[in-house]
């Protein structure tokens, strides 16, 4: 199945400038599966949505078909997904410069 | 405005690297959003190495060998933990090259407080796992600006004797390249502590040191409140904080070239952290810090509540040398001459986090 994952503007230099890229994972997927495709075809951009333990970065928000992972029903990086389910990775709102 | 032939400022701030060129022109390098608390430059490879660090997306060393017109950024940050450390990488301190006997060598220093070594000229880092698996690490605190490596001195006479200073753990000294590491902070005083422990073996909140240019085992130190010199190469610690308005404060230069020579610009007390009554003064002195006199020329001296962090005052390699500090408030002052006059070189620029002077002569 594919999933599409749409990439912040800050990120496309790591895939060649896309604004979104398609990944193909077996049915049903996880976050974690097409977070490991997108290594994969694309070095450079789950590195820097995940710190070097494979966590999320505090400021940085991914929606699986337009609902956080971080609140609700979703289960962070364990969140499922079928085919034609759509992923955003965004910088949060909590942006700037706290030590500014 | 111009500063000096041969001379390009490297100005690191929450908001960008810029650069002041021998022209006098403000470039701005490193932007979109991300800050770099850490710059270097390398005189073996004629390369910036910059610690560039997202808000967001986390943070790595970047390269530029064409004085930051074009910039090589990893694929994958550069700076990480490895995964069994179960700790992140939050921004680069420092980035010191090695001397010229180990032309790939480059250590980096970050938060939470690692030592991190390039044996690529920057391209890839390593931890050093010999300070963190020191028995000490897990009761380091963080001081108010986090948790950091932010003093990396090496030594030209042999590559393998490194000193760090950590706040808050103290100075650290390794004399085996980085395998193992002691605590170093005889005499330095921790005045946050309960009055009968304040000489602690480590815990002080030590904020930069330097190391004199003439006699290479003669360091000085600027402590979170406490000036002091060492004689023996970081063994034992005198103190040298008589004569200056504040003992407070965060950065220590060494003149590049005279023996005896540093400079401090006092930084209030701990709860008032800008220029003691609000003159802007750097303090210099000429005998290891037997006596120090105040540089005020060129600087104001009614109204001035500035703050100069740490790594924001450095000197240039020239003689008489060149002197630059950066503020808080985005100002930038710089003296050509050993600091007795100083002149407003920049002004408006973001929060001025580092400065480093590139001798491309």
């Amino acid at each position: 199945m594919q999933v599409l994952v749409h990439i912040p503007g800050s990120l496309r230099q790591y895939c060649g400038g896309a604004r979104q890229v398609r990944v193909e994972c077996e049915a049903p997927s996880t976050l974690a599966c097409v977070f490991e495709r997108l290594h994969a075809d694309h070095p450079g951009v789950v590195e820097r949505a995940l710190d070097e333990q494979g966590k999320i970065r505090q400021h940085v928000n991914v929606f699986v078909d337009g609902e956080s992972i971080r609140a609700g029903p979703k289960r962070g990086l364990e969140t499922p997904l079928g085919a034609g389910s759509e992923v955003w990775i965004l910088p949060a709102v909590s942006g700037g410069q706290a030590a500014a | 405005m111009p500063v000096r032939p041969d001379v390009l400022l490297l100005i690191g701030t929450t908001k960008g690297l810029f650069t002041l060129d021998p022209s006098g022109e403000v470039q701005n390098p490193i932007a979109n959003g991300a800050s770099v608390p850490s710059v270097a430059f390398d005189p073996r490879k004629r390369r910036i190495l910059a610690g560039k660090t997202s808000f967001f997306w986390g943070t790595g060393v970047v390269c530029s060998d064409d004085l930051g017109k074009t910039w090589v950024e990893p694929e994958a940050p550069n700076l990480q933990f490895p995964a069994e450390f179960d700790a992140s990488i939050k921004q680069a301190w420092q980035i010191a090259p090695a001397s010229a006997n180990e032309p790939d060598v480059v250590y980096v220093g970050v938060e939470p407080a690692a030592l991190f070594r390039s044996n690529d000229g920057g391209q890839t880092f390593e931890v050093v796992r010999g300070l963190w698996d020191h028995p000490h690490r897990p009761t380091w605190q963080p001081g108010g600006g986090g948790l950091c490596l932010h003093t990396i001195l090496l030594d030209e006479r042999d590559p393998r004797k490194l000193t760090v200073a950590i706040s808050t753990g103290g100075v650290y000294r390794s004399d085996d390249g980085g395998a193992s590491w002691r605590s170093s902070n005889s005499g330095i005083r921790a005045d946050f502590m309960p009055e009968d422990q304040r000489y602690p073996e480590y815990g002080q909140c030590v904020h930069k040191v330097a190391r004199d240019a003439a006699n290479p085992d003669t360091l000085f130190l600027q402590n979170h409140g406490g000036l002091y010199r060492s004689d023996n190469n970081g063994a034992s610690w005198t103190d040298i904080g008589d004569g200056v308005p504040s003992d407070f404060g965060f950065p220590m230069v060494a003149h590049p070239h005279k023996a005896g020579t540093a400079y401090v610009i006092p930084n209030g007390d701990a709860m008032n952290r800008w220029t003691p009554e609000a003159r802007c003064r750097v303090y210099r002195t000429s005998n290891g810090g037997g006596s120090w006199e105040a540089l005020t020329s060129g600087l104001p001296q009614k109204d001035a509540y500035i703050t100069v962090l740490r790594d924001a005052f450095t000197s240039d390699q020239q003689n008489p040398a060149g002197l630059y500090f950066g503020t808080r408030s985005g100002e930038l002052y710089a003296s050509r001459n050993d600091g007795d006059s100083w002149e407003l070189v920049a002004e408006h620029l973001p929060p001025v986090l580092m400065v480093r002077a590139a001798n491309l002569g």
